[in-house]
């Protein structure tokens, strides 16, 4: 039986408030020496899988290192399911898994003993941690070369097996930083495919640092974007996509000034992307017919009109240039 | 997450103690020292003085094995302080080649593949982490050591009597405390090595050169100065001294020697060894650098500032 939607809405908000929020950033700053790396970033990050997002030097792998409890903030806190990353850390790296972005491993061991010992290290019992690495190496794809060394692996089964050790302990939140660095597509599609049914078991949430876009449009349902240290934009990217005006892309015929100089009047934005391309912003109120009245009043031809709503580049790009997204 | 399941699950089973954990950094890092045969069939011999010492102790309360072996009791050495001491330092030296063979690339593997951060973003400290990879030299160390040496020293009680264990029970914690803090000052310098040097040749001769060169530099000082006070740069003039307090066997003045000038003056020059407070207070000093070293070494990432 369904509940009244004003009911489920209260429920839900009351859940909110209940529920602590994965991470919760409260004016988290981190300095090393006269350098303000991270500015007094704020704001609750609630996503199943989060993609941090950011240009080279922006914070992303301070932020993440920061929440892992590797670098003392010098102003603010945050908390990670409730739990203060200073004051708790001992209770929150029991919550996390971290996969780094280097290469990071003990040599001289077979991949099931390094996951192992990771597992134990995160306080699994011997035998618990034992049965684990082997879950979880064939749970990566490396069931088959587990007794291998891990100094023989190659690049993207090095990735494999770091994420293996990330999750051997079955944490509640997942730091992944770079996880498709340096894999050929078909590896990477893999790691995109092992994230996303991570994300989709509902077992764990993902924070996902990348410069790849596309890889945090595949796995993520919210965004962080960083620049110089402070908080772009934060949104919801199915819901950003849906909010954000519409995009036309028009390929004519005929005499533009004019044509142009009409859309204008109609409010909208434009940008001639080329020979005959337009590209048009349509903002309230106007609609895609009275595009045809213009193009047919002014002569001008309409070879192909198509919609193109805001993909994760336009998002960072924008963010990039306004750079106060807020939360 | 079970291997036919290939789903991601939640670990929701029981967790070891916090306390113990530390303890798995050696049980996973003798598996690695142990596959060295070589270093199997050293470790092996380095119990032979042992088992001397043994058949020393059981040879003075045995008669018909004298007779058999034709040897009067007086040939023997007596077994007091200097008998444990002499076989303690034997084996004190054997714990210091092991120490060079399994310290150097205990820190160094881990910070060479970038390992550290996989340590420290679990719940697992830097110091648990410090402790874990001291305690890999120290738990091989002492098995070697205090262990045997105690069980030898009991075994002697036992056919001694009780009179004998009452009046000599400072010997026992003399070979305790001794070896207590060789193995902790090996531990400590071969780890802050380990965690500055890369490479296992070079930071095993970096632990031999720390401990003999001083040593040669010392002797030099103490030849030319007449004096013994350049020991005070030889940790293993150190740690004799602190041997020798603990035994009772410590002696001040060394010697006094009788010089003589060109104007034919004659003077006597008593030649002494530092007092025992500052032995301990240098290897406290040494230490206390190690920490400091690895404190600043062992951590998940670098800071650039």
């Amino acid at each position: 039986m369904a509940l009244p939607a004003k009911l489920q809405e209260e429920l839900i908000k009351e859940q909110t408030i209940n529920d602590p929020a994965v991470i919760d950033l409260l004016g988290l700053s981190v300095s090393f020496g006269r350098r303000q790396i991270l500015k007094s970033l704020r704001g609750d990050l609630r996503g199943k899988a989060i993609g941090l997002l950011g240009p080279n030097g922006a914070g992303k792998t301070t932020l993440i290192h920061t929440l892992l409890g590797f670098y003392e903030p010098t102003a603010g806190s945050a908390q990670i399911f409730g739990h203060d990353i200073v004051d708790d850390a001992r209770q929150i790296k029991s919550l996390v898994g971290y996969m780094p972005e280097r290469d990071s491993f003990i040599a001289k061991m077979s991949a099931v003993h390094f996951v192992r010992l990771m597992g134990e290290l995160s306080g699994l019992p011997s035998d618990a941690a034992l049965e684990r690495a082997h879950e979880a190496l064939f749970y990566v794809g490396l069931g088959e070369a587990r007794y291998r060394k891990l100094e023989t692996y190659s690049l993207g089964m090095k990735q494999l097996a770091k994420l293996a050790q990330a999750i051997v302990h079955g944490p509640k939140l997942l730091f992944l930083d770079e996880p498709t660095n340096g894999l050929d597509p078909p590896a990477r599609l893999r790691m995109i495919k092992l994230i996303r049914e991570i994300r989709d078991s509902g077992q764990a949430n993902i924070l996902l640092s990348s410069h790849l876009l596309l890889d945090v449009e595949e796995c993520c349902d919210e965004i962080l974007i960083l620049r110089d240290g402070q908080i772009a934009v934060y949104c919801n990217l199915e819901e950003e996509r849906k909010s954000n005006r519409k995009f036309l892309m028009l390929e004519t015929r005929g005499d533009l000034t004019k044509f142009v100089e009409a859309i204008k009047t109609l409010g909208c934005e434009y940008a001639l992307t080329g020979d005959h391309r337009l590209k048009i912003v349509l903002q309230g109120g106007v609609e895609v017919r009275d595009l045809y009245q213009l193009a047919a009043r002014e002569k001008v031809q309409l070879r192909r009109l198509s919609y193109k709503r805001d993909s994760l580049e336009d998002i960072f790009l924008k963010a990039m240039e306004n750079g106060n997204g807020g939360l | 997450m079970a291997v036919y399941e290939q789903t991601y699950k939640r670990y929701v089973g029981r967790l070891t103690p916090e306390w113990s954990r530390f303890l798995i950094i050696p049980r996973h890092a003798y598996r690695g020292v142990f596959k060295s045969k070589i270093f199997t069939a050293f470790f092996v011999i380095c119990f032979v003085p042992l088992l001397v010492e043994a058949i020393l102790i059981y040879l003075h309360h045995n008669m018909n094995a004298l007779g058999i072996m034709k040897v009067n009791m007086r040939e023997l050495v007596p077994i007091d302080a200097s008998f444990f001491l002499a076989f303690l330092s034997v084996q004190s030296g054997f714990a210091f080649f092991v120490t060079v063979l399994v310290g150097p690339p205990l820190v160094s593997r881990d910070l060479r593949n970038n390992a550290l951060p996989l340590y420290l973003c679990r719940p697992f400290s830097r110091t648990e982490y410090v402790v874990g990879k001291m305690s890999v030299l120290f738990l091989l160390l002492s098995l070697m050591t205090w262990v045997p040496q105690l069980l030898l020293f009991f075994f002697q009680a036992s056919l001694e009597g009780f009179t004998w264990l009452k009046e000599n029970l400072w010997i026992a914690s003399a070979i305790f405390i001794g070896s207590v803090v060789w193995l902790l000052l090996l531990a400590l310098i071969s780890q802050a090595v380990s965690a500055f040097v890369k490479w296992r040749v070079i930071a095993s001769a970096a632990i031999l050169g720390l401990f003999f060169i001083p040593s040669v530099f010392a002797e030099f000082i103490n030849i030319v100065f007449m004096t013994h006070w350049g020991n005070l740069i030889s940790l293993l003039a150190l740690m004799k001294n602190v041997y020798g307090g603990l035994f009772g066997l410590f002696v001040r003045t060394v010697d006094t020697v009788r010089l003589e000038d060109f104007d034919g003056n004659v003077r006597q020059v008593v030649v002494t060894e530092p007092p025992l407070w500052l032995c301990w207070g240098m290897l406290f000093l040494v230490c206390a650098i190690c920490l400091a070293l690895l404190s600043r070494k062992v951590k998940a990432y670098e800071v650039v500032r």
